[in-house]
């Protein structure tokens, strides 16, 4: 297997997508969001609660579930403006594949920025996450 | 017409792309039911046309544009033959399989069917055999009516009898071979079965006429059509065949030069077929590359490219089933080399991207039959697709690249 294959399908990413550590829907949260992906059907709905405590539920690639599980896990504690900052900040390390020291395992999905369909499936569940924030017009 | 003995190692130095290396490996390209690589004969004949002989068509009254018009009428003989069409006449350039079913749709099917008459499509439909029909319904009032499938992947024959029982049915709208299943539905059959019942036939023949001989006249069917690109040609043309007399009382689909007799500022009377569908200048130079394809087909021999492509689906599917967790979707009597499947361990999406990175190209996703996938119980699959320059070495690079990815994830 060449480096390059590795590098996209590190370690990280295929750890958490077979055993993500925040999924499952809460019994109690405060706002929630949804997304899919209209080319593959892959969908993610994302459970926020006050707090900045996030869980997710991921149907779908790879890249989708470990992208959720990390961002559930980079958002802990995490005001919605902190979660709007860095959601910029993942997109632009996802389309550039420049890493960025501030996001940590974040970076681990760097490596999509060479596939153009499969930036989508790392950016569906902040899109998700965005949406829960502001549908359910929290302040935090 | 004369044959080449196949020898695929042959065959493969008339595609110059093959040579190509995509991530520093070798190029194994499995994507062929999506569209196909291009022989040199092809290419060489579009740039012949555009450094030698090029103007516009049925226009000009110079030397260059009967010549033009000459080669653009040839490539429509060698489609009427390839097809075994009655006559040239019954042969319309399209862009594609996709505007020939929206053509059939929008003017034999606002005038010949009526509000309350039946379309049947199957379970089994790309997108494009089965859209059209919707917006038709939607704008028309015909019934849109689908036939199921078996959970093989065939036509379920209680399931068409049961669509046509009331007499309602006035088309047949079904696939000669699917794009996702590999099936090839019995065309012969459904025809025979339709016409008893007073219905017309379409059969959406992109897939069916890279792989087999095609010949309208023993089909019987009433429209046949298919697009270029998957047969070796150029992308943008394609091919609408129908009975000259359907043709005849079809009205036009898009309106402008070429498809008119005679215009006033009050009105217009229009040209005959094919022309009366052929509005605007045509795709001349991809034209004229589909008929260097169809040479370059017919001179290897659709039999001997049917059997390659035997030998290659059976190396498949015996190379699918010995990995542990992957699923193949279909499994008709009759298939051809489409192969759709699934893995346990790993998705659709994440299997294309994992064999790219060893230079083998699949596609995956919904393959533009999303109702398909659905009845089919997935959401998501991967597909490996042979064409007549595909070697079993390339399907077993793919059984190789399947068992890293399983590797991978496991």
């Amino acid at each position: 297997m060449s480096s390059t294959v590795q590098e996209l399908y590190q370690a990280l990413i295929v750890e958490r997508s077979k055993a993500p550590r925040f999924s499952g829907r809460p019994e109690v949260f405060d706002a929630q969001g949804r997304g899919e992906n209209a080319m593959c059907g892959d969908r993610v709905q994302v459970f926020w609660q006050r707090g900045g405590v996030v869980r997710h539920e991921a149907h779908g690639c790879a890249i989708l579930t470990a992208s959720a599980d990390l961002m559930a896990q980079a958002v802990a504690g995490k005001s919605p403006a902190q979660v709007a900052a860095m959601r910029g900040a993942f997109e632009e390390v996802v389309t550039s594949g420049r890493e960025n020291p501030a996001l940590g395992d974040l970076n681990a999905l760097a490596g999509v920025a060479q596939y153009r369909a499969r930036i989508r499936c790392a950016t569906l569940p902040w899109a998700a996450l965005a949406e829960a924030l502001k549908e359910g017009q929290v302040h935090g | 017409m004369s044959t080449r003995a196949f020898n695929v190692s042959e065959i493969r130095k008339d595609f110059p792309i093959l040579t190509q290396q995509v991530h520093g490996r070798k190029l194994v390209f499995l994507d062929s039911a999506a569209s196909a690589q291009k022989p040199r004969v092809v290419i060489d004949a579009m740039v012949r046309v555009m450094e030698m002989q090029y103007a516009n068509v049925h226009r000009g009254l110079h030397w260059m544009s009967e010549r033009t018009s000459d080669a653009y009428e040839a490539a429509r003989d060698k489609v009427a033959a390839f097809l075994n069409a009655r006559a040239r006449e019954e042969i319309v350039f399209t862009r594609n399989a996709t505007e020939s079913i929206n053509l059939v749709a929008y003017s034999y099917g606002r005038t010949a069917l009526r509000p309350g008459d039946a379309v049947v499509v199957s379970e089994m439909e790309h997108h494009a055999n089965l859209v059209p029909w919707q917006i038709l319904r939607d704008a028309h009032g015909v019934e849109l009516r689908i036939a199921k499938i078996t959970d093989s992947g065939e036509i379920d024959w209680e399931s068409l009898e049961a669509q046509f029982a009331d007499g309602k049915v006035k088309l047949l709208a079904i696939t000669h071979m699917s794009n996702v299943l590999g099936s090839y539905t019995p065309a012969e059959r459904l025809v025979a079965f339709a016409h008893a019942r007073g219905a017309k036939v379409l059969l959406d023949g992109c897939q069916a006429i890279v792989h087999r001989a095609v010949d309208v006249q023993a089909l019987d069917v009433d429209f046949y059509v298919f697009s270029g690109h998957k047969l070796y040609g150029p992308t943008g043309i394609g091919v609408l065949y129908a009975k000259r007399e359907i043709l005849e009382a079809m009205p036009p689909f898009l309106a402008g030069g070429e498809m008119i007799d005679s215009v006033s500022y009050e009105r217009a009377t229009w040209a005959p077929p094919p022309y009366r569908f052929e509005a605007g200048t045509p795709a001349i130079i991809e034209t004229i590359g589909l008929g260097a394809a169809i040479d370059y087909v017919q001179a290897i021999g659709l039999d001997a490219i049917a059997a390659h492509e035997r030998e290659l689906t059976v190396h498949g599917l015996k190379m699918l089933a010995g990995i542990e967790g992957l699923r193949v979707l279909g499994s008709a009597q009759d298939r051809g080399g489409v192969l759709t499947f699934t893995m346990e361990d790993a998705h659709a999406h994440d299997i294309a991207t994992l064999l790219d990175r060893q230079g083998i190209a699949v596609r995956a996703g919904r393959h533009c039959a999303e109702p398909l996938m659905g009845r089919m119980g997935v959401s998501a699959a991967a597909r490996a697709s042979f064409a007549l320059y595909t070697t079993v070495e390339e399907i077993d690079a793919l059984g190789e690249g399947l068992a890293r990815i399983k590797q991978i994830f496991k």
